[in-house]
């Protein structure tokens, strides 16, 4: 099976102004989440959404959803964890609960605040997760990345052409992520703040597949008054 | 739901835009398009400049096929492999579809099919046979504008079908050329042109001639201009002085210039001139039929594709386009991956 979660447990501390977490402000006339839910909605070969939100917010999902997708049995909102890997680790329980976990069933993981995603974009991920296990979107990275240990003097400038910007989905084999994610030591769990990381820290090869400038994470309140005023424009 | 398009916002220059689609009818991803020299003129910013100003930004290309992604209304199953019909009508009218000022024309009046989805109304929308080869599948709009042609065509010519004279020796004189010798097997299909490298792909075709090089008693029926631009003129110039009397001259060719006629001989011969551009739903309905009953037209189809291009950038698309400007004969493909 081919499962999709859509990962909206953050509460947008880095958001400020608001006490609604960042993806369920509207953009354009519609909520982030929703947007986001409505590329996975229309892709045939997923056959389970997994939204996963801050407890108290797990209603108003499932109005929403009501509201602008319409009652699906496809789609289940379910309560977020701690961190990010906890979210995930939520999901991949949720999945072994109700599914069981077999060898080929792959997960879709996607940030809830990146609703410029597009079809092919998943597409690329389905097609590598299915193949090599692990995949990670990313795009080239166009800033020279710069190092510093004690953030006053640069420690090195390491060669751009070989950094890329991480973006979602990251796709994977759920019983390899499963596995790996149970193997990690304490220490080792703390400090993991994303999922390929897991997968490389194990030695396990992480494939890339092509993302896209407009696939913009909405973390600042700038960058939502941006996806509005890009939206905008095109209903000129 | 939000959509990504890649529009050309001046000449050579494309951008991503971000739009929105409703999910109210079908929605396709797009596999293999095909540039057509209308596009061509988008991007190299040779249309006059109150046009460009008034269309761009504007996604290009409107030959193309796709996979249905989703449909409302449940008519295709999702991965159905499809051609896009780039005309969409507005409203009832009494003329054709194609003809109609009600209608809006993808890549003309309207964004094009160089997007991640598109979202089409379910008549916009025609089934292709999965076994189809993709490339040749990719420029079906074309030869239904050489369908609609050639059917007009035989509802208008009143004097006998038996010798056919093309004009043009590119992309639309081949595939009309081709169509008419598989509709009127009995017909002689005389093709004129000027680049003898171009002639020699028509072997198909019953007799060729350079347009300098025609004997003086040569004469045909009914003549196809698939010329265009202002090397129009001469070919309409030969057509009306080979030309049978009641025959039909069938304009294919676009044309910035206007093009002097000579219509007395219009009518001392009482000949019949129809115009043709883009299709209808009926058109591509024909093509897909004429295809399915002649497998062996694939053959024919293929020789004209003369550059396959993968587009995983925007970069990669410009230049597919600068290569396809270089090209003098066929088609530029673009299998379509951004």
């Amino acid at each position: 099976m081919i499962f999709a979660a859509i990962l909206a447990g953050g509460i947008g501390s880095r958001m400020g102004g608001t006490d609604t977490p960042k993806q369920f402000l509207n953009l354009g006339d519609k909520p982030v989440i929703i947007h986001t839910i409505e590329k996975f909605v229309i892709n045939s070969k997923i056959d389970k959404i997994i939204v996963l939100t801050p407890q108290s917010f797990i209603n108003h999902t499932n109005h929403l959803i009501g509201e602008y997708i319409g009652e699906r049995d496809d789609i289940i909102v379910i309560e977020g964890g701690e961190t990010r890997n906890d979210t995930i680790m939520n999901s991949i329980t949720y999945v072994d609960e109700n599914f069981g976990i077999d060898d080929d069933s792959i997960i879709i993981t996607h940030d809830s605040v990146r609703p410029f995603v597009t079809h092919r974009i998943i597409e690329d991920n389905i097609v590598a997760a299915k193949r090599y296990g692990a995949c990670d979107t990313v795009i080239p990275a166009t800033d020279t990345i710069v190092e510093s240990i004690n953030g006053t003097t640069i420690e090195s400038i390491p060669v751009r052409d070989y950094f890329y910007q991480g973006q979602t989905p990251q796709s994977f084999n759920i019983k390899k992520l499963f596995n790996l994610i149970n193997s990690l030591t304490e220490e080792e769990s703390n400090i993991l703040t994303d999922a390929c990381k897991i997968f490389t820290l194990k030695d396990e090869d992480v494939y890339l597949v092509d993302g896209e400038v407009t696939n913009i994470k909405i973390t600042y309140p700038y960058d939502l008054k941006l996806a509005n005023t890009i939206l905008e424009d095109s209903h000129d | 739901m939000i959509n990504i398009v890649y529009r050309l916002k001046s000449p050579k220059f494309f951008e991503e835009s971000i739009d929105e689609i409703e999910l109210d009818g079908v929605v396709v991803r797009p596999t293999y398009m095909s540039i057509c020299q209308a596009d061509q003129r988008y991007y190299q910013g040779s249309r006059p400049a109150e046009i460009l100003d008034k269309k761009l930004p504007m996604a290009l290309i409107h030959e193309a096929i796709g996979e249905v992604v989703f449909d409302s209304e449940g008519n295709f199953k999702s991965g159905d492999k499809v051609v896009m019909i780039p005309n969409t009508p507005c409203g009832e009218d009494v003329c054709r579809a194609n003809y109609s000022y009600k209608s809006k024309f993808r890549g003309s009046g309207f964004d094009g099919f160089t997007s991640d989805l598109i979202k089409l109304e379910s008549d916009r929308v025609v089934k292709l046979p999965e076994d189809f080869n993709n490339y040749v599948s990719s420029f079906i709009e074309l030869m239904s504008v050489a369908y609609q042609g050639i059917t007009k065509f035989d509802s208008i010519a009143i004097t006998p079908k038996s010798r056919l004279g093309v004009w043009g020796d590119g992309n639309l004189g081949f595939i009309t050329a081709l169509f008419l010798k598989e509709t009127y097997p009995q017909s002689k299909i005389i093709v004129f042109g000027k680049h003898q490298d171009n002639l020699n792909l028509f072997s198909f075709a019953d007799e060729i001639y350079r347009i300098h090089d025609v004997p003086d008693d040569l004469a045909i029926d009914h003549g196809f201009e698939c010329v265009g631009s202002s090397a129009s003129q001469t070919a309409i110039e030969q057509i009306i002085d080979l030309i049978n009397p009641q025959g039909t001259v069938n304009l294919f060719g676009v044309s910035e210039y206007p093009v002097p006629i000579n219509t007395r001989m219009i009518l001392e011969k009482g000949l019949t001139v129809q115009g043709n551009s883009r299709s209808e739903r009926e058109d591509f309905i024909g093509v897909v039929r004429l295809l399915s009953e002649n497998p062996q037209l694939f053959d024919y189809l293929e020789k004209l594709i003369t550059n396959v291009c993968e587009i995983n950038s925007l970069n990669d698309l410009k230049e597919a386009f600068d290569r396809d400007s270089i090209s003098k004969f066929g088609k530029t493909i673009l299998k379509w991956n951004k």
